[in-house]
């Protein structure tokens, strides 16, 4: 790719025109899944790529709203931004450390209760019965549904005065004696983890029931045989055949969930209560209300490097782990 | 293997909470469209008791839910059609040829999904305005800059799959066809497309579904004109008043067509997962 250098050469290079070297056919072969790729490569790089480069050096720019119509002139000020971001005595600082840490605790909970909700409705509906193919369906329906309309209807569920969570706890089981505030308070985070996990856990369950369609019959069978229960054949067939969806599985759920906004954005309306103020909705809402995207572009950065670190660690031991057996 | 009484009255009692906890907000989705403004605004009831289908009507009028609607469709729909056709060309080089880069290709374009949003939102925002201002090329705020955006996102896991796809399609295929003197895009188009044909209609529901149901880069990216759906039914909450019974009405005719659509289509997700996850 590196042998041509003037500008008319690469032009020929990448349009057809090449009389002198047709004949030759290995170059020509070559260049074609390059050309394939082209188009796939050119927009990832223009919408993914290059801007999180410019994203990068903007945090690194006092970008506040006097010079978000020319950024060009904004001034440079190194890691300042990065200093207030880490200064937990500011208040801004205090308020993305306390962000993250409702981030943490919402991702741990919702990963891992999805996880475990998906994988025991594929494990259940894994052998043939009446009735499997419409739960079929209605299992992966949330996952189907857009966003907004899910979340929506349950912003209309948590309602104080008009919902329906609340007329169940108050006027049909009378629970409590007062109908509880479920958008404001500590309970915004309750209610956030009931909706992340009911729009979470149907993927964790198509992803395991594909996985389950790899595990031959005959291991249950022989399992079956020597007399291993439900939970026997659980723990030393169904998960060990799984690990390797699970891997991955794991991880996508972590990292979709880390960065959730739709579910907080739709749910609260635009602004989340602090309980339940995950990071993504905070950087957005702390870049677009002050208008100053240099701090905002210095806590997406973190928040990168900050996932990048957990990734990587994840993968070193689950390969290592892997390596080991 | 027989299932023990225990068992199978375990697996009803589990499956029927887990149906309870899906199925109750699709129910209230359904019962409170067909309810009339005042019962949506008093305390909540299960049963629509004077149920009406005015809620159907007024929802057009509330928001201006048609032009959402129109947006939401052109820019998803556009947007699936350009992922599908570049993700067909990406798989077909990653799961045909071997060549350098390939791995790192792969490797680069599935984090990509991974990374926030929100790292590339705003840089995105700055560029998309500041391009319009210096050429003149508007994307911030129009639909084309929605369809180039949103046909990224899909694209990585169109190409996973669809490099699934194709790989289970075997080589003697084209083997045959290139015997024949077809060259390697007739061999993709006339061969490997029509064995997977499932496996890009999948993609491209795929693809659709999430254009459709965007609300970040949305939120941001559009105006009142180029409005989606995603940020367009926030309409019906004004400062006075919940206009519950349209909200409800409106989600539900967004939401079947697409639910319909991937649960008719299902078992080729599944194969495609499979698929992808054998690798």
């Amino acid at each position: 790719m590196a042998t041509t250098t003037s500008p008319p050469a690469a032009d020929r290079v990448a349009g057809t025109a090449r009389p002198a070297r047709s004949a030759a056919r290995r170059p020509r072969r070559s260049l074609l899944p390059y050309l394939l790729l082209a188009p796939a490569v050119v927009l990832e790089l223009a919408i993914h790529v290059i801007p999180m480069l410019v994203g990068a050096w903007m945090s690194l720019l006092e970008l506040t709203q006097f010079h978000i119509r020319d950024w060009s002139g904004a001034p440079f000020v190194g890691l300042d931004n990065y200093r207030v971001v880490f200064d937990v005595n500011s208040a801004a600082g205090a308020e993305l450390l306390r962000s993250f840490r409702v981030t943490v605790v919402y991702t741990v909970l919702s990963v891992g209760l999805s996880w475990m909700l998906g994988t025991t409705a594929a494990v259940l509906l894994q052998r043939p019965f009446r009735g499997r193919a419409v739960l079929r369906a209605l299992f992966l329906t949330p996952y189907a549904l857009p966003v907004y309309t899910a979340v929506i209807t349950w912003t209309f569920l948590f309602q104080r005065d008009t919902g329906l969570v609340n007329h169940v706890l108050v006027d049909q089981l009378r629970l409590v004696d007062e109908p509880p505030f479920w958008l404001i308070g500590d309970n915004s985070f309750v209610a956030l983890l009931i909706v992340s996990i009911w729009r979470t856990w149907p993927f964790a369950f198509l992803c395991v029931m594909a996985g389950l369609q790899n595990v031959p019959d005959e291991l249950y069978e022989a399992a079956a045989m020597d007399g291993a229960g439900f939970w026997r054949r659980l723990r030393s067939v169904t998960l060990p055949m799984l690990r390797p969806v699970n891997l991955v599985l794991l991880l996508v759920l972590f990292l979709w969930t880390f960065n959730d906004f739709n579910t907080p954005y739709v749910l609260f309306g635009g602004s989340a209560p602090a309980e339940a103020d995950l990071i993504s909705l905070h950087i957005y809402r702390s870049s677009f209300q002050t208008w100053d995207f240099g701090t905002g572009s210095a806590m997406s950065v973190v928040l990168l490097l900050f996932l990048l670190l957990v990734t990587a660690g994840y993968l070193l031991l689950t390969n290592r782990r892997r390596n080991d057996a | 293997m027989r299932e023990t009484a225990a068992e199978r009255w375990s697996r009803r009692i589990v499956l029927t909470l887990l149906a309870g906890f899906v199925l109750v907000p699709l129910y209230v989705m359904v019962s409170s469209a067909l309810k009339p403004l005042q019962d949506v605004q008093g305390a909540f009831t299960w049963w629509p008791r004077r149920p009406t289908l005015q809620a159907f009507v007024d929802m057009w009028s509330t928001v201006p839910l048609g032009r959402y609607l129109l947006n939401s469709l052109l820019v998803a729909s556009v947007a699936a059609i350009f992922s599908v056709s570049v993700a067909i060309f990406a798989a077909y080089a990653v799961s045909r040829y071997r060549f350098r880069g390939r791995q790192v290709f792969s490797v680069t374009v599935l984090s990509t999904q991974m990374f926030p949003g929100i790292l590339f939102l705003l840089p995105l925002f700055l560029i998309y305005v500041n391009l319009g201002n210096a050429t003149g090329i508007a994307l911030y705020a129009s639909r084309t800059g929605l369809i180039i955006t949103y046909l990224t996102f899909s694209l990585p896991f169109s190409i996973w799959m669809l490099v699934g796809y194709f790989d289970s399609i075997p080589r003697g295929l084209d083997e045959a066809a290139q015997v024949d003197g077809a060259g390697p895009l007739r061999t993709l188009f006339q061969v490997v497309l029509p064995a997977a044909v499932p496996g890009v209609v999948a993609v491209t529901v795929y693809a659709f579904m999430t254009a459709w149901g965007e609300v970040l880069f949305a939120s941001v990216l559009t105006n009142e004109d180029s409005r989606t759906l995603a940020v367009g039914l926030q309409g019906y909450s004004t400062q006075f008043n919940v206009y519950w019974n349209q909200v409800m009405a409106a989600s539900l005719v967004v939401s079947v067509p697409v639910v319909a659509g991937f649960l008719a289509l299902q078992r080729y997700f599944v194969a495609g997962l499979t698929a992808g996850a054998v690798k």
